[in-house]
């Protein structure tokens, strides 16, 4: 990491008090992305990464407990006053979430939320804030934006509310995009669209953007760095291409293994993982992927591997039994 | 028609037709579909949503009258069946859903669930029911004595899946239709579920019309793949070739939407243009025209039907790739 | 086979998937009181009290005493006992009514939700006809024509009551009916018999239920209503809404003869509610679960 990172989560962890006794959804996590990067976040339902962007955003249940600094542009997020979040949201920190038809007010239109935001945030008048919303809808590929700002979310498909989202998340020229599987519930062809637009704002505004997702293929193509969560942890840690090139946890070769690809022939067995993902309210002693990991041994169970570095210092992970290491180091 | 295999397919749907109404406008779901299935197939169904994939599927199972046209399950028209018959009928042809949680009752036993369908068919002996019931629980390898007495919500999607699963072989029928069996589940359960659908295929002689929105998913379990399209059938043909070198673009553009999990392969860039028309309104002619970069005059005045661009394989498109 | 090698065995442990029941003090206290009464109205005849129509001429309205624990009212009748009757009559009508409008209202719903199109059409309307009509002219007219009696009060009271139970039942049905587990069903080959009795009724019993708490109180009261204006049950027998009427002409002397009754009315209605209520709440989170 050369220059200051913008965002830096440091040692973070979320507690959540339920029936069942506490639940550790974000465990101990540190992650760092400098500006105009794309960090990656990949993990099945549970893995945490979705309370790990709640935590960012300091957007976490009441009952949660947050440990750990979120330093973000040299302010510590964790410890900022509610005045100071509030103009930081928008202003610096934006978030689209996976389904529009919830994170858009269903009963205002969709010019009276943007045209709100703007107001709000930019200090912009009623006239100028629309005529930047037009802007808005345009560049995020809208076609006939003017009509479409007397809309209600429900009129317009799923693609365009989630451009609509995009729009009101990019109003205010935000440093730092958080999207939390943002085309999770949209077709290939709107995802591939969406994506692509994400990418392009990305380019034109220099912004820092996280994209959490559980498709690494979506990962693959469109981010700097990946951050592999499991059972709320950060279990590897690597620039893309190292990342696919030269995995080191089981887990994320598993992962990458078990999806099916277009170049394998049909009928093929897929090497499935086999088990299912832990149960939060109970962790375990040793490694959470133990039970289901193929090298796991006796010391996986005992003892929780911490992330260590391989052989270059952007590329952390945690295991005891690494994979494609040379044999002797890191066992 | 034309595809048909060499001996007569298990199941042949011919024209069909299937709309419904939303509040005063018509929707037209499945536009003169028609096509084979060889017993022992797998045919793999694939589009985007609205595309009418689900429809079909329920149609071809008579969930869902259809407006025209027939579906002849191993020579008899399903679609003029009725009442007792087409309950009898039903043991034959079964039909897994996309969401294995909502599709158990809630109120009663995984037991239960998966004996109804013996009890349906009138097996009166509870010995033999409980029997039948263990034996297919084995196979999809859940323990009959840990699973059993429970109720749907103690379990996760997988293993309810699973269920469904042994609920849809527990009368050992010849045909199932999977409606997005995996699209619910998270990814490291996909895998185990589609090993367990293809080793059940096997094991139990099946026939498979296998609906899903993920191509690389389809394309690993089926042996011949269709894609619809806003009601119609784009192209259909074996999954190799298809995917190798598509005929219709349409098939071109979702395979070139898909993202591939290997940072090497650049995302193709303005994959797509625009959304999917309405299936209240669709275009006239070829439906895909919209959006399509080879589209002109013709593609709008004409619908394009299904024709021969190779062996096997069939492209209902004016200006086809291949 | 690797895959097919699922041990429950952990899942199992871990998933004590019952929540910890939360029921309160207040609950057991309206639980408990349910159950006294039930009781009371039971053995009403076997409990050594005095009858409840002995009229003593001599000792009306006399406070209380050993002889007459809550006193007597203005006809020299034994208040307990008149009570304890009270309460028998109060809950043969406001259980038995609600039944009436469950078994009827229920089952139409669930026929007009399951079937839809127009049968359903025409029993929400013939509903809204019946919601429309108002009660105490109803009421009225059966009395009238039919004779006051306990068996025309419940019926009126159940018949009034299937609208109500009709909606619960309809609206629990229109969202199951679309749920895939009933489609499973059909796919199956099961009748619609069987759809409507093993798959909807298990799941729309439960709301159901508790809107049946719910409408005991409700009928509770309107029976008590009935029976203050003098609809209800027949003199001499006895029920709460009938001595609170009764009471009203000695408020300023023994103002305790229309305050017993209320009392008993009012602790008897707070319990169903609570009760209800708690079993709502009970049963909720596992609904929504899903």
């Amino acid at each position: 990491m050369s220059n200051a990172a913008l965002l830096s989560v440091e040692d973070v962890a979320v507690d959540l008090p339920t029936a069942r006794g506490n639940l550790r959804a974000v465990d101990r996590v540190d992650l760092a992305l400098g500006a105009g990067k794309t960090l990656g976040i990949v993990g099945e339902s549970g893995c945490g990464k979705t309370m790990l962007s709640r935590a960012i955003l300091q957007l976490l249940p009441k009952k949660a407990k947050l440990t750990g600094r979120v330093m973000f542009d040299g302010q510590d997020l964790a410890r900022c006053s509610a005045e100071t979040l509030r103009k930081l949201r928008a202003r610096s920190l934006a978030v689209v979430f996976q389904d529009p038809m919830t994170s858009l007010n269903p009963v205002l239109t969709v010019g009276t939320q943007l045209i709100e935001t703007l107001q709000e945030h930019l200090e912009l008048d009623a006239l100028s804030a629309r005529r930047r919303s037009v802007e808005l809808l345009a560049a995020v590929g809208i076609p006939a934006p003017e009509q479409r700002l007397t809309q209600y979310p429900h009129q317009l498909s799923g693609g365009m509310r989630q451009r609509v989202a995009i729009a009101i998340a990019l109003s205010c020229e935000p440093k730092l995009l958080i999207a939390d599987e943002p085309t999770t519930a949209l077709d290939v062809t709107i995802q591939a669209q969406i994506l692509d637009l994400l990418a392009r704002e990305q380019k034109r505004r220099q912004m820092a953007m996280i994209l959490i997702t559980h498709d690494l293929g979506v990962v693959a193509g469109r981010t700097d760095e990946v951050a592999v969560m499991y059972a709320g942890r950060v279990v590897e840690r690597a620039p893309t291409q190292i990342l696919f090139k030269q995995m080191h946890m089981p887990y994320t070769e598993a992962l990458l293994a078990a999806i099916p690809k277009l170049d394998t022939a049909p009928h093929t067995p897929l090497p499935a993982i086999s088990g299912r993902p832990p149960d939060p309210t109970r962790p375990l002693k040793g490694c959470s992927f133990a039970p289901r990991c193929r090298y796991a041994a006796s010391r996986c169970e005992a003892e929780k591997p911490l992330l260590a570095s391989a052989e270059t210092a952007s590329h952390q992970y945690a295991c005891f039994h690494p994979i494609k290491l040379a044999a002797g180091v890191g066992a | 028609m034309m595809q048909q295999a060499a001996t007569s397919p298990l199941l042949k749907v011919e024209n069909l037709v299937v709309e419904y109404v939303v509040g005063n406008k018509i929707v037209h779901a499945v536009s003169d579909v028609s096509l084979g299935i060889a017993r022992g197939e797998t045919l793999g169904l694939v589009g985007e949503s609205g595309c009418g994939k689900s429809t079909l599927g329920r149609a071809v199972l008579q969930l869902r009258a259809p407006v025209s046209g027939k579906v002849l399950f191993d020579g008899e028209n399903l679609t003029a069946m009725q009442g007792e018959a087409l309950r009898k009928m039903r043991r034959r042809v079964q039909l897994i859903f996309q969401d294995p949680i909502a599709s158990l009752n809630p109120r009663r036993r995984i037991g239960d669930i998966v004996a109804e369908p013996l009890v349906i068919a009138g097996v009166k002996d509870a010995g033999e029911r409980q029997d039948r019931v263990c034996k297919v629980l084995n196979a999809v390898g859940l323990d009959p004595a840990l699973v059993m007495g429970r109720l749907p919500h103690e379990f996760s999607g997988g293993q309810c899946q699973r269920i469904c699963i042994a609920r849809a072989l527990v009368l050992n029928p010849e045909f199932i239709v999977c409606d997005e069996p995996v699209s619910a589940l998270d990814v490291s359960i996909r895998a185990q579920i589609l090993n367990l659908l293809e080793e059940m295929k096997t094991r139990f002689g099946l026939t498979l019309l296998f609906i899903a929105h993920d191509l690389a998913v389809v394309k690993a379990v089926s042996d011949r793949v269709a894609v619809m399209y806003l009601g119609r059938l784009c192209e259909v043909g074996p999954s190799e070739q298809l995917f190798a070198r598509p005929a219709h673009p349409y098939t071109a553009l979702l395979i070139e939407a898909i993202p591939v999990p290997d940072p090497d392969v650049r995302p193709a860039e303005h994959v797509a243009v625009g959304e999917p028309p309405s299936p209240i309104a669709p275009p006239s002619g070829c439906r895909f025209r919209t959006r399509c970069p080879r589209g002109d005059q013709k593609c709008a005045d004409e619908v394009p039907e299904l024709r021969a661009v190779r062996p096997g394989q069939y492209a209902a498109c004016h200006h086809p790739l291949i | 086979m690797a895959t097919l090698d699922l041990t429950i065995g952990e899942d199992v442990a871990a998933v004590p998937a019952r929540r910890k029941r939360r029921l309160g003090r207040l609950f057991w206290a309206a639980f408990g009181w349910m159950i006294f009464v039930f009781a009371v109205a039971l053995l009403a005849d076997v409990l050594p009290l005095p009858s409840p129509t002995d009229m003593d001429m001599l000792e009306r309205r006399a406070p209380i005493s050993a002889e007459h624990w809550l006193g007597t009212d203005g006809l020299g009748r034994d208040e307990l006992a008149r009570l304890v009757h009270g309460a028998r009559i109060s809950l043969v009508v406001g259980v038995c009514a609600p039944v009436i409008g469950l078994t009827f209202g229920g089952a139409l719903g669930m026929l007009a939700g399951y079937f839809r199109g127009r049968f359903e059409t025409f029993v929400v309307g013939s509903m809204d006809v019946l919601l429309a009509f108002p009660p105490l002219i109803l009421a009225l007219a059966v009395t009238a024509y039919l004779g006051q009696s306990i068996f025309n009060l419940t019926c009126i009271l159940g018949v009034l009551s299937i609208p109500a139970f009709m909606r619960v039942s309809r609206a629990a049905t229109l969202t199951l009916a679309r749920r895939e587990f009933v489609i499973a069903a059909q796919a199956i080959g099961a009748s619609h018999a069987r759809i409507l009795l093993r798959e909807l009724l298990p799941n729309v019993m439960l709301p159901l239920l508790v809107f049946f708490l719910l409408g005991v109180a409700v009928i509770i009261v309107a029976e008590g209503a009935l029976s203050f204006l003098g609809l209800g049950v027949p003199p001499p027998i006895s029920s709460w809404g009938s001595m609170i009427g009764e009471g009203r002409e000695s408020l300023e002397v023994a103002p305790q003869l229309a305050f017993f009754p209320a009392i008993a009315m009012f602790l008897t209605v707070l319990s169903f509610n609570l009760v209800g209520d708690a079993l709502r709440a009970l049963t909720d989170p596992r609904q929504g679960a899903l």
